[in-house]
């Protein structure tokens, strides 16, 4: 029989479902459960955890799960590949760690930490060196923004996961790893597939973009047909059943809800995509116009002929900078003429804000219920039974952001009639920590293992 | 006759910064072709008008029966920055299949489009 490899999703970013760690582990046999916790600005909201509380910085979520689903780590060989550890990962571990003795098997966890990632503290020392970390998509020197960098994180690829696994790790912390090489790894460790052998490593790269996202490829914001995809309530997240050739069946446990179909798997393939040439990772580049899918049976997607390419000499780097403040008031109008009475109120704002001579970046309204989601493309609703008036404002400084604040509820008493929805209270002035993608050279970053034995 | 995109593909939308990405997926695979030849890089910036501040890009994805579309300066400023409800490009999808298209009668029976008769 041909040896398969089981790599579970547990999670598609923090904030997704508690329970589907555990229902992973518990809902049939698995070697490998991922979980992936970073999406672009969590790694900033992570550093301003740490800066308040140095043993802060990490997914808290993450221990959470793994108490959930210590029993299958400690007793039945299940391993735990995540990238929690946040701008923290050795925190991270130390609260694992923790977790692990208050539940008793701690003789059983042998964690494994991988850091390297965090260039915060050596941000000047390349920009000194000529190491210009340009936004990509902008080409902004970082010198414009350099005083307010909050962190600096490159991606890492699979291969100090795959030392970590090779150590003996069975729960694997990282930092900032891309989130396809937290699936890519463990395929990568349980076949010796070369670190040239790049078709095989494309496809582990396919393998984690379609589970990367957590349900989102098994029923989850499914497009399709979506009325009848059966149980939602009880949705499956998917599996990776790995081959040795590199090909893969995407699945899910038995007696769960959601679908798994082409159609399905399609629509998260092209999530986030770009060029689908040139999907740039930092161990392969992989080509999604050689992705072969096909139906194998209820639930499961057979996907083959994916073939991949070197990569660059380069890594993607996340920083996050402050970039002011902003805050969002909103207020309902019911019919007749709803939409046109909170046009009115937009209008009547506007000019108080101008009246009090406050500077912002940008004012954005939005009609929800007109015109929020779709702009000018919704055309005309109607004469609908309410519409939401969302009025956003943001800029450099936190008092004018404050005032703006001010001048939503007056509009209850002084401006158009049939208002009400104001239940929320004033709005709050939040703090904007924004994204600056960069490139560094790879020969600059070197990932480093630590092991944490019991 | 003319028929909705909606009718005849599904899609998933999401972001890269200030970009939103919108993958259209033939319903059925012989429709694909179609698609392909209708929905040109000029004519879904013409659909976007008004919408997205910055130009249109297109792949073709014929082993999935999809085309990618990258719509520039979509979403007011990207992640954090963005003031929008769908700061994430999230629905851009949906956005899209409100397209319509003019397809010759012959062709969309011949193609079994929803709605053609005969």
């Amino acid at each position: 029989m041909t040896r398969v490899v089981r790599v579970a999703s547990g999670q598609g970013f923090w904030g997704d479902w508690l329970e589907a760690p555990r229902r992973q582990v518990e809902g049939g046999p698995v070697d490998y459960l991922m979980l992936d916790y970073l999406a672009e600005v969590t790694m900033s909201i992570l550093q301003k955890q740490k800066e308040r509380d140095p043993s802060l910085g990490y997914a808290r979520d993450f221990i959470g799960a793994m108490e959930s689903v210590f029993p299958a780590v400690a007793q039945r060989g299940v391993r735990v590949v995540a990238n929690a550890g946040g701008v923290n990962p050795m925190a991270c571990a130390t609260a694992v760690r923790q977790a692990a003795r208050s539940a008793g098997v701690s003789p059983n966890v042998r964690i494994g930490v991988v850091t390297g990632d965090d260039l915060l503290p050596r941000i000047d020392a390349l920009l000194a060196e000529g190491h210009t970390l340009a936004n990509m998509e902008t080409g902004e020197a970082l010198s414009t923004v350099r005083d307010r960098v909050l962190s600096a994180n490159a991606y890492l690829g699979a291969p100090p996961i795959v030392e970590a696994l090779a150590r003996g790790a069975n729960v694997v912390v990282t930092g900032r790893s891309t989130d396809t090489a937290l699936t890519m790894a463990p395929l990568l460790h349980s076949f010796g597939w070369r670190l040239d052998d790049w078709d095989k490593l494309a496809s582990g790269i396919v393998a984690g973009h379609i589970i990367e996202c957590g349900a989102q490829c098994s029923g989850g914001n499914c497009l399709y047909d979506w009325r009848t995809i059966p149980d939602l309530a009880n949705v499956g997240y998917p599996i990776v059943e790995g081959h040795e050739d590199g090909t893969f069946v995407i699945y899910k446990h038995p007696n769960t809800g959601g679908r798994i179909d082409v159609h399905s798997v399609t629509e998260q393939l092209v999530y986030e995509m770009g060029d689908p040439r040139s999907y740039i990772t930092p161990d392969v580049i992989a080509d999604f116009t050689t992705i072969h899918l096909e139906g194998a049976g209820p639930d499961r997607v057979r996907v083959f002929g994916i073939t991949g390419r070197p990569p660059t000499d380069k890594l993607k780097v996340s920083i996050a900078y402050r970039a002011g403040f902003k805050a969002l008031g909103t207020l309902v109008y019911a019919w007749p003429d709803a939409l046109e009475k909170a046009r009115l109120a937009d209008r009547v704002v506007r000019e108080r804000l101008d009246g009090l001579g406050l500077q912002f970046e940008t004012i954005h309204t939005e009609f929800l219920g007109a015109s929020a989601t779709h702009g000018p493309l919704a055309g005309a609703v109607g004469d609908v039974p309410e519409v939401q008036l969302r009025i956003g404002v943001r800029g450099p400084e936190r008092k004018a952001v404050e005032r703006f604040t001010r001048e939503i509820a007056p509009l209850v008493l002084n401006g158009p009639p049939s208002v009400t929805g104001f239940a929320g209270g004033r709005p709050k002035v939040e703090e904007v920590v924004a994204y600056w993608p960069a490139l560094v050279d790879k020969r600059v970053v070197t990932p480093v293992v630590t092991m944490d034995e019991p | 006759m003319k028929i909705r995109l909606l009718d005849i593909a599904h899609a998933r939308s999401g972001d890269k910064g200030d970009t939103a990405n919108v993958g259209v997926i033939a319903l059925q695979p012989q429709w694909y072709p179609l698609l392909a030849r209708e929905l040109t890089r000029e004519r879904v910036a013409r659909h976007f008008a008004g919408a997205i501040t910055g130009g249109v890009e297109r792949y073709e994805l014929p082993n999935l029966g999809a085309l990618n579309f990258l719509l520039h300066g979509a979403l007011g400023g990207g992640g954090t920055l963005s003031l929008k409800t769908d700061a994430q490009g999230k629905v851009f999808s949906t956005a899209l299949l409100r397209l319509e298209l003019d397809v010759p009668d012959a062709e969309a029976r011949r193609l079994a489009l929803p709605g053609a008769s005969g």
